[in-house]
C-alpha cells in the first residue's frame, strides 16, 4: 500500500503531495495524519500541494476534512501551492474551503504557522501573569 | 442537362461576353473608387474561366459538386476581399448576377430553337442564382470572421494585470463581466499570482457599468480562488449607485474588503505588507 509521505520539522509536520491523489490514498493519509499528530503532540500541519494538477469534489472536501481534524487535535492547517486550474476548479464545484488557511509558497506557509503557535503561547503567558497576579493580590 | 451549351457558349463568346458584363458591371455599382478597371476585368475573366472549365467538366447546374471547388474558391477570395474593401453584401453578390444579362442576350442569338433556347436560360439561370446566393454567405462569412477576431481582440485587451508594488497586483476591469470574461480575467490573474507571488490582489471596477447578481458572483468566484491560492484580494472602484444596488440585491459580499476608491485600498495593501508612506519635510527657503 502506497503512503504520501509524512515529515517532521519540529513542532509541524510537512506533506507534500507529488503524485496524483485518488480516493484511498487521500483516506490513507487521513489515518496517518491524525495519527502522526497524536504521536508528535504536533501544532501544525503543512501541505504543499503544488504539484496536484487534477482535484475533484472529494479531495476538495478531504482537504476540508484533514484541515478540522487537525483543528480538534490542536494543529493548525495550511494549504500552500495550489495551482490556479486547482483553484477555480474548486471554485466552480463550490468548494470555497472555509476553514482552511492558504499560502502562495512552502515560506510564506511556515511563516503563517509560526505566528500563530507563537501568538497562541503568549496568550497562554499573558494569562497565566495574569492569573498569578490575581493570586498574589488576594495574599 | 448532359446537352447543355452553356460551356459551349461560354468558350465561343468569352471576349463579348466579357466585355458585355464588365460594362454592365460598372452600370450598376461604381466601383471606380474602390476596385480598377483592369482588376475587374481580371476579376471577371477569372470567373469565365473557372466557370467554363466546371461546366465543361461536370453537372451544370450542381455548385456543391467537385467540379466547382476551383470557382467556390475563388468566389470565397472574391467576397473577402470585396467585404474587406466596403463593398455592400448586394453590390458583393451583384458581380455574379449582372452577368445573367450578357449571358442571356449570347443564349438568345446563339440558339434559334425556343424551346432550347428556354431551356438553357432557365439552367443558366439556377446555376446563376446559386453561384450568386454562394457569393453572399461568403461575403457574410468573412464578416463574422472579422467580429469574432475583434470580439477576441477585445477580450485580451480589457484584461492587463498590472504590479502595484512588491507583493500588490491590481486589476482594473473596464466594462460588462460576463461569464466568459469572467474566466479569462480569473485565470490571469490567478497565474500572475502564482508568478509574481503576490499575497494582495485589488480588483477595481470602476470601469464596470453595472452590477447584477450575475456580475457579483463572478466577482466572489475570482476573490474565493485567489484566496485558495493563498491571495487575499480588495475591491475598490465601488460607486455609489453600485453600492446601493449591491445592497438591494441581497449579495452577500462576505469578509472580503471593500473601498471605495483604488487610493484607499492601496493603503489597505501599503499597511499590510508593513510598508509606510511618509511625506518628506518640505524644505523651504527659510532664509
Amino acid at each position: 500500500m502506497e503512503h504520501i509521505p509524512i515529515l517532521r520539522m519540529g513542532e509541524f509536520l510537512l506533506i507534500t503531495v507529488q503524485v496524483d491523489m485518488h480516493d484511498r490514498l487521500a483516506l490513507q493519509l487521513q489515518d496517518d495524519l491524525t495519527e502522526q499528530i497524536v504521536r508528535h503532540g504536533s501544532r501544525g500541519v503543512l501541505i504543499d500541494i503544488s504539484a496536484l494538477e487534477v482535484v475533484d469534489s472529494f479531495i476538495g472536501r478531504m482537504l476540508g476534512n484533514i484541515a478540522s481534524m487537525s483543528r480538534v487535535l490542536d494543529a493548525q492547517t495550511v494549504v500552500v501551492g495550489m495551482r490556479p486550474a486547482v483553484a477555480i476548479t474548486l471554485v466552480e464545484l463550490g468548494m470555497s474551503l472555509p476553514g482552511i488557511r492558504t499560502a502562495l509558497t512552502v515560506e510564506r506557509g511556515m511563516e503563517i504557522l509560526r505566528d500563530d503557535v507563537a501568538r497562541a503561547r503568549q496568550e497562554i503567558e499573558v494569562e497565566v501573569a495574569e492569573e498569578s497576579a490575581d493570586g498574589s493580590s488576594q495574599v | 442537362m448532359s446537352t447543355s451549351r452553356i460551356p459551349e457558349i461560354l468558350r465561343q463568346h468569352e471576349n463579348t461576353l466579357l466585355d458585355d458584363w464588365t460594362r454592365e458591371q460598372k452600370q450598376l455599382t461604381d466601383t471606380s473608387n474602390r476596385l480598377s478597371d483592369a482588376e475587374l476585368r481580371a476579376q471577371s475573366r477569372r470567373f469565365l474561366q473557372l466557370v467554363q472549365e466546371a461546366a465543361t467538366r461536370g453537372n451544370a447546374v450542381d455548385i456543391d459538386g467537385d467540379a466547382y471547388k476551383e470557382v467556390r474558391k475563388f468566389l470565397e477570395e472574391v467576397s473577402a476581399s470585396r467585404a474587406a474593401l466596403g463593398f455592400s453584401p448586394s453590390e458583393t453578390a451583384t458581380f455574379v448576377f449582372s452577368f445573367k444579362q450578357p449571358l442571356f442576350a449570347q443564349i438568345r442569338a446563339s440558339i434559334p430553337k425556343a424551346e432550347e433556347q428556354v431551356d438553357e436560360i432557365w439552367s443558366a439561370t439556377l446555376l446563376l442564382d446559386k453561384l450568386g446566393l454562394f457569393t453572399t454567405e461568403m461575403y457574410q462569412k468573412s464578416r463574422e470572421a472579422v467580429i469574432l477576431r475583434q470580439q477576441e481582440e477585445m477580450l485580451e485587451l480589457s484584461t492587463p494585470v498590472v504590479k502595484l508594488w512588491e507583493g500588490v497586483l491590481a486589476l482594473p476591469i473596464i466594462g460588462t463581466l460576463d461569464s466568459s470574461r469572467t474566466q479569462t480575467i480569473m485565470e490571469s490573474l490567478l497565474e500572475k499570482i502564482v508568478e509574481t507571488g503576490s499575497e494582495l490582489a485589488i480588483i477595481d471596477i470602476t470601469g464596470v457599468p453595472t452590477v447584477d447578481t450575475l456580475t457579483a458572483q463572478h466577482l466572489l468566484k475570482t476573490v474565493t480562488a485567489a484566496r485558495l491560492m493563498g491571495a487575499e484580494c480588495i475591491i475598490s472602484g465601488i460607486r455609489p449607485q453600485i453600492a446601493q444596488t449591491i445592497v438591494h440585491l441581497g449579495v452577500e459580499l462576505g469578509d472580503i474588503i471593500t473601498k471605495a476608491n483604488l487610493a484607499d485600498a492601496f493603503r489597505v495593501a501599503m499597511q499590510r505588507s508593513g510598508h509606510v508612506v511618509v511625506r518628506k519635510a518640505v524644505i523651504t527657503a527659510k532664509a
